[in-house]
């Protein structure tokens, strides 16, 4: 019988002539010899077939129209939905902020709005600081002159670059700094709540004993203005501070190092003293280039448990998106090929936010007025149920760029 | 129907019971379990398996690269060892596997560039080069565009591509009659060909047949158009398909995002087979529909629709921008959303000279995490000086996670100076630790018998540290 080593040398494969029938239809037969030993060929109404070799049951027959075919979607079921977290109060709710924004509800992944349309769009808290700071020159081109005075900085933030809200950076406090007392950032806190009628989030230095004191006093000092307090760590004594945040009604950011077990532990020690509308997670967030790939992973891991039921992950998510100028790719002098760093920086900033979105984050703490820009357009783009339209679509062949 | 059940998460008995039990060690494991624990990792590939290549285990071979087939199939564009491997996807989430095959990237030339223009944009892709924590970042293809609609330009413009570069190469034309005449000029190469649509399918796949090259079957926001295509292609013969599902990126972006998604769920979740193919992702199409936005506008929305793209399960992009600050971003993108989730990032510990350091040298130490470790290094390097750095093995954590995780412990860094032997190479017992390592510093002095002076947080600061704090 013809097996591959007899017609090893005679110019043609019995396999691929096989192979070769199937495809075609019409088979034309000139200038063509076949050598194989034994073998027979019979035409036979068009379809070739060869005694004695296994042919597949049935040969496909080429199809000439469309074969129509619907698209199923598999669906997913999700048990739970996302905690909704308030910030700022109104008058009427004892506090004096002209807006009010909720964030969290989602009951499907980011932007899935096949399966949801978005409940809360995320949102954007700009930074400020009560200090002067060292800033990449990228950024420090859209804020030198507001530079050293909070409140005017506050008021560029929101009406110049669209912020939804904004972060104070109270890091006078900060013992490696300046060492101001706590009580001293009060004022610092009134005048920016002049300048600007947005949420706002009470941002400390980081070192865990000034950090109690400041959020003791301005619990205290701003009764029922649904500040969010951030942020909240294991190691700070919580106690205290968290029994003051939910008697004057704020709410608190509770920050892990990148491990959801401790996100877990730190929400439930929050747990004893709050509610769980009290509570936004800060899962920590590295730079594009610096381990956004750990940051990514951690967070849609959270969101996917927190929607499949796992309660103490079912909080909305903020990200310290300012933390992507750590990445020296983001405001480093480079060769000529990678430059500007003016258009390298902001990009930086808004690829690691926009990872982030996609992962689930519903709040970003971010530095740079074009990534913030970019940042809300795409939210908006992403929530406006608009359909595509495909017509011109394939124009993009032929297009002259 | 397409539709069947997801496949369930393979075990290794799953596959030991199918191999022939030889234990024969010809695929360079220890035993025929060993190899099962390797291919279910996808470590190592059943094929090594030289018994199971014989005949009488013909059925269980069968059953088992059944069971092996990603969800996702993985298709190759090019020839020989420049091709290019996409899709090969198993999971619709990093964390629940690993992503194989980076999303590949591709330039665009068209034929009615100049000759000029065409090679000066297929080098800038060919030597576009990014040294980013032990690897080089490179892009993948390039993309030939007729813009002429002309099959003698489009002809021309293949050949003229295909002599300057050995990239993989993207051929399209919605005209068959153009296609073909720039496939004849390069009739083995195994182009990727763009597109067979609803009005064009039957000519495109007689090529894609012919010339035994990859297909994309295009239907633009319509997933129902989509895997009808795909089947109808399937049964005319082609095997290996590229979707393109449409990326559209204004107040539209929404669709752009759900399809992607949609097909790429229904293919690793449903094991729906008509979906199962590499997805291609245009950010260039934003260049067709650009209104009077100014052109670095233009290359910013390109460039973060595409970073969108790579999230978003996206195995081929096609760019227009060549500029380095468009692309950076994306290929270090990729290759976060690319490293394996189920490793630490790690570098081998040990020690390391930078620039030629003598017995009055300073000695650092830093951790195996790789990001660290690189970051170190090219500081060390740029700052032109001469030091040794010893690389401590924190289990691929950072220096500050290490240190709070007994990762990274004064024992370490003991064991670490005696085990290098770093004591034979200089005069002075002084090693540099980074400051973000304070907290231990007491420990290591103790155990080592070193004197610890503690540097920086930044290893960017290294440099201005010696000059201020090293005397010798």
């Amino acid at each position: 019988m013809a097996d591959k080593k007899d017609d090893k040398n005679s110019g043609i494969n019995v396999t691929e002539l096989l192979e070769l029938l199937t495809k075609f239809q019409n088979l034309e037969l000139h200038d063509f010899q076949l050598e194989a030993k034994n073998l027979e060929l019979r035409i036979d109404g068009g379809v070739a077939s060869i005694p004695g070799l296994k042919l597949p049951s049935t040969i496909p027959t080429k199809p000439t129209t469309l074969i129509q075919q619907t698209f199923n979607l598999p669906i997913e079921k999700y048990s739970s939905s996302i905690v909704e977290v308030k910030l700022g109060a109104t008058k009427c709710e004892g506090g004096t902020r002209g807006k009010v924004i909720t964030i969290g509800g989602e009951k499907t992944p980011a932007f899935y709005t096949f399966e949801s349309p978005v409940i809360h769009k995320p949102v954007v808290t700009l930074d400020v600081f009560d200090m002067e700071v060292p800033l990449s020159k990228a950024v420090k081109m859209h804020v030198k002159e507001v530079m050293g005075d909070p409140a005017a900085w506050a008021k560029m933030a929101v009406e110049k670059f669209g912020a939804d809200m904004v972060t104070i950076h109270l890091i006078s406090i900060d013992p490696l700094l300046k060492d101001a007392p706590a009580k001293s950032t009060l004022k610092t806190i009134e005048n920016v709540m002049q300048a600007v009628d947005v949420p706002l989030v009470i941002g400390g230095c980081g070192d865990p004993e000034k950090d109690t004191m400041l959020f003791e006093e301005v619990s205290q000092a701003f009764p029922n203005e649904r500040f969010l307090l951030s942020s909240f760590t294991r190691d700070m004594n919580i106690e205290n501070i968290a029994k003051s945040a939910k008697k004057n009604n704020h709410a608190v950011l509770a920050f892990t190092p990148m491990d959801l077990n401790m996100a877990r532990e730190l929400n439930r020690k929050l747990y004893d003293y709050l509610g769980k509308e009290d509570i936004v997670m800060d899962l920590s967030t590295a730079a594009l280039g610096y381990g956004l790939d750990y940051a990514f992973t951690n967070m849609e891991r959270a969101r996917l448990s927190g929607l499949l039921g796992d309660g103490e992950l079912a909080h909305p998510m903020s990200s310290g998106t300012t933390n992507a100028w750590a990445a020296r790719e983001a405001w480093l002098k480079m060769d000529d090929r990678w430059e500007p760093r003016e258009l390298r920086g902001p990009l930086w900033e808004v690829t690691t936010a926009l990872t982030l979105l996609l992962s689930g984050v519903d709040m970003f703490m971010m530095i740079h007025p074009a990534a913030v820009k970019t940042l809300k357009d795409v939210i908006h783009n992403l929530s406006s149920g608009k359909k595509a339209d495909p017509s011109k679509y394939l124009d993009w062949v032929s297009a002259k760029i | 129907m397409s539709q069947k059940t997801a496949k369930k998460e393979l075990s290794p008995i799953d596959i030991y019971k199918l191999l022939p039990k030889t234990n024969c060690k010809e695929c360079n494991q220890e035993n025929c379990m060993a190899f099962a624990t390797k291919v279910v990792a996808r470590e190592t590939s059943i094929d090594l398996c030289k018994p199971l290549q014989k005949p009488e285990h013909t059925k269980n071979s069968n059953l088992l690269h059944e069971m092996l087939k990603p969800p996702v199939k993985e298709v190759t564009i090019g020839i020989g060892d420049k091709a290019c491997k996409v899709g090969g996807k198993l999971v619709m989430y990093r964390h629940e596997f690993t992503y194989f095959n980076p999303t590949a990237i591709a330039i665009d030339v068209t034929d009615e560039m100049t000759e000029a223009e065409i090679v000066s944009r297929v080098k800038s892709a060919e030597t576009f080069s990014y040294e980013y924590i032990g690897n080089t970042l490179k892009l993948d293809l390039i993309a030939v565009r007729s813009t002429s609609c002309d099959a003698d330009k489009f002809k021309n413009c293949v050949k003229k591509v295909s002599e300057i570069t050995v990239m993989p190469l993207i051929l399209c034309a919605l005209n068959a009659t153009v296609l073909e005449a720039g496939l004849m000029m390069i009739p083995k190469a195994r182009p990727l060909l763009y597109a067979a649509t609803l009005t064009n399918w039957k000519e495109m796949a007689e090529l894609s047949i012919m010339y035994n090259c990859p297909l994309v079957a295009s239907a633009p926001n319509d997933l129902n158009g989509l895997v009808s295509l795909a089947k109808t292609l399937q049964a005319y013969g082609v095997q290996d398909l590229i979707l393109d599902p449409g990326t559209f990126f204004g107040d539209d972006l929404a669709d752009t995002l759900n399809n992607f998604t949609m097909l790429r769920r229904a293919a690793t979740k449903a094991g729906d087979e008509l979906t199962g193919f590499p997805l291609l992702g245009l950010p260039l199409a934003i260049w067709s529909n650009k209104g009077d936005l100014a052109d670095d506008l233009v290359r910013w929305r390109e460039a973060y629709v595409a970073g969108m793209l790579i999230t978003r399960f996206t195995d081929i992009v096609i760019l227009h921008s060549t500029e380095g600050w468009v692309q950076l971003p994306n290929v270090i993108l990729r290759q976060n959303i690319y490293t394996d989730p189920r490793k630490p990032v790690a570098v081998a510990a040990g020690l390391k000279e930078f620039g030629t350091p003598d017995e009055n040298s300073p000695i650092f130490f830093t951790s195996n995490f790789a990001l660290t470790y690189y970051t170190v290094a090219a500081d060390l390097e740029s700052s032109k000086i001469n030091a040794y750095l010893l690389i401590v093995d924190a289990e691929g954590s950072a220096i500050d996670s290490g240190v709070a995780g007994r990762k990274l412990t004064a024992e370490k860094v003991a064991d670490a100076i005696k085990a290098t032997g770093i004591e034979n190479k200089v005069k002075h017992r002084k090693i540099i630790i980074p400051g973000k390592a304070s907290r231990i510093s007491g420990e290591i002095e103790e155990l080592s018998g070193w004197k610890v002076l503690v540097g920086p947080r930044d290893s960017s600061e290294i440099a201005k540290y010696l000059i201020d704090k090293w005397q010798q």
